[in-house]
């Protein structure tokens, strides 16, 4: 089976980098806090974008070095893509 | 740290010794263009400014002129105007000749030399003599606390944040704790992670500043009306992995290291801090070299994960690749690879001792890639319309 790793910047972070293309159903192994870790993916991720390492329900912020970079569009369950299409950018909206 | 540049007559230090042809008009482009092809040596800005401008915008144009002839990278200075343009070649020149007068500064005016044949047999006469008397000059020993390194990220993707921005801000690090000048720029992609670099001002006031240029930074957005994500984070951070401006910022504000912020600048001010500056400019690349090399930066390091290939005319501008896979796809244009970093092969300090030494050996004559291939590269930013 393909195997593949992720970088998770920070401990309290919700989401994994991937480190190349993984397609679906891939284990991604990943250090967090010190811990080897490994989520199947359940979508094709593409080169350098994010899965969840954790259900995270609409609203709620997604999470990365630490800090929120968004919030969710949708609920997002571990191992899914998280990008455009269900995180939503807070700052310079001036379409709100 | 030292390295081999040139000390001014005034004890301002430069890393190249250039002769530099400015138009101060868009309508003296071919000219300037012109002059520069035919010498060796030289080099040219083109802009679409310097007539029918008023107030602030016409006196950040003038500035962004004037400073790139005093910016101590420049040995001389060819100025062209037409002659009927509201921001005068005269003055320009006038200007460079008063704060630096050890300058040879030539000047030529299309109108009265008799057409654009003439204004540039003219300005190629002077520019062949400044390009014999610059090629004279020696390199001498020179502490790396005079420099000021322009920090950079453009063309981001998800391993800026976690590759080539970390590395750079060891190297930030590393010019800061020698003495030396880092600054860090392009506002918009610092919307997000302002409340970080505040937290490392030096005082409250400080502080402040980055609240409030934050502030105007995302007014702009908001008074326009638009969502800011129409050009931020661009289609192409998108496709690299960056879902939002503050997951872009946050990567972003990395190179800068973790050392103190002493000041929050204007556009293209004066860099007369020590240690880390904030210049407000915008997150356009060529915008943010040219404010960052008209408050006298001496070179730019610019880390890219999509791949860029810009380059000042006149400080030399060191690109970083995020992932070896660029590095190998565009290695005419890149110089550096932090992409070791993401497979494992090299710690981000490692990555960071590297762009160090390779800023002390440009600063020492070794060309970039971008000056080798000719990239000249300029842009001021606009604050008003034409009228």
């Amino acid at each position: 089976m393909q195997q593949a790793h992720g970088i998770v910047m920070k401990s309290v972070d919700n989401v994994c980098t991937v480190v190349g293309t993984v397609d679906a159903a891939t284990p991604v192994q990943f250090d967090l806090a010190g811990q080897n870790e490994t989520i199947t993916v359940t979508e094709p991720i593409s080169f350098g974008h994010k899965f969840a390492l954790r259900t995270i329900k609409k609203g709620e912020p997604v999470v990365k070095y630490g800090e929120v970079i968004g919030l969710a569009t949708k609920d997002i369950e571990p191992g899914q893509h998280v990008h455009v299409h269900n995180l939503e950018s807070c700052r310079g909206r001036g379409d709100k | 740290m030292k390295f081999k540049g040139f000390r001014r007559p005034d004890g301002t230090v430069g890393i190249r010794n250039h002769v530099l042809v400015i138009p101060s008009v868009v309508c003296a482009n071919r000219v300037a263009r012109g002059i520069s092809q035919q010498i060796a040596g030289t080099t040219w800005v083109e802009h679409q400014h310097g007539c029918t401008q008023l107030g602030a915008d016409a006196e950040l144009t003038t500035h962004v002129l004037v400073s790139h002839g005093t910016h101590p990278n420049v040995y001389g200075v060819v100025v062209v105007g037409l002659g009927c343009e509201t921001i005068r070649a005269q003055d320009i020149a006038a200007a460079i000749k008063k704060q630096c007068p050890y300058k040879p500064v030539h000047l030529v005016i299309i109108q009265d030399e008799g057409g654009s044949v003439k204004a540039t047999a003219a300005g190629t006469s002077a520019a062949r003599k400044m390009v014999g008397e610059a090629s004279q000059l020696m390199r001498e020993d020179i502490e790396a606390a005079e420099l000021i390194l322009g920090t950079e990220c453009g063309g981001s993707d998800a391993y800026s944040g976690i590759s080539g921005n970390p590395a750079l801000g060891i190297a930030s690090d590393l010019l800061i704790a020698d003495g030396g000048t880092v600054i860090l720029a392009e506002t918009t992609e610092i919307i997000g992670a302002e409340h970080i670099v505040a937290a490392r001002a030096i005082n409250e006031t400080v502080a402040q500043k980055c609240f409030d240029v934050i502030k105007r930074c995302e007014k702009q957005a908001t008074d326009m009306g638009v969502d800011m994500r129409g050009g931020q984070p661009t289609p192409g951070n998108i496709e690299g992995g960056l879902s939002s401006i503050e997951e872009k910022s946050l990567g972003c504000i990395y190179k800068a290291g973790s050392k103190p912020l002493q000041d929050v600048i204007e556009y293209a001010a004066p860099i007369t801090q020590k240690g880390l500056v904030w210049m407000d400019t915008p997150g356009q690349d060529v915008e943010q070299i040219t404010g960052m090399v008209a408050g006298g930066c001496h070179l730019v390091v610019f880390t890219t994960g999509r791949g860029t290939c810009c380059g000042s005319p006149i400080a030399p501008t060191i690109k970083v690749s995020t992932t070896t896979q660029l590095f190998e796809r565009m290695n005419d244009n890149i110089d550096l690879d932090a992409g070791p970093i993401v497979s494992g092969t090299a710690t981000v300090q490692q990555v960071g001792e590297m762009i160090m030494n390779e800023m002390l050996e440009v600063a020492s004559g070794k060309q970039s890639k971008s000056e080798i291939l000719g990239f000249n590269d300029f842009a001021i930013k606009r604050i008003g319309p034409s009228m």
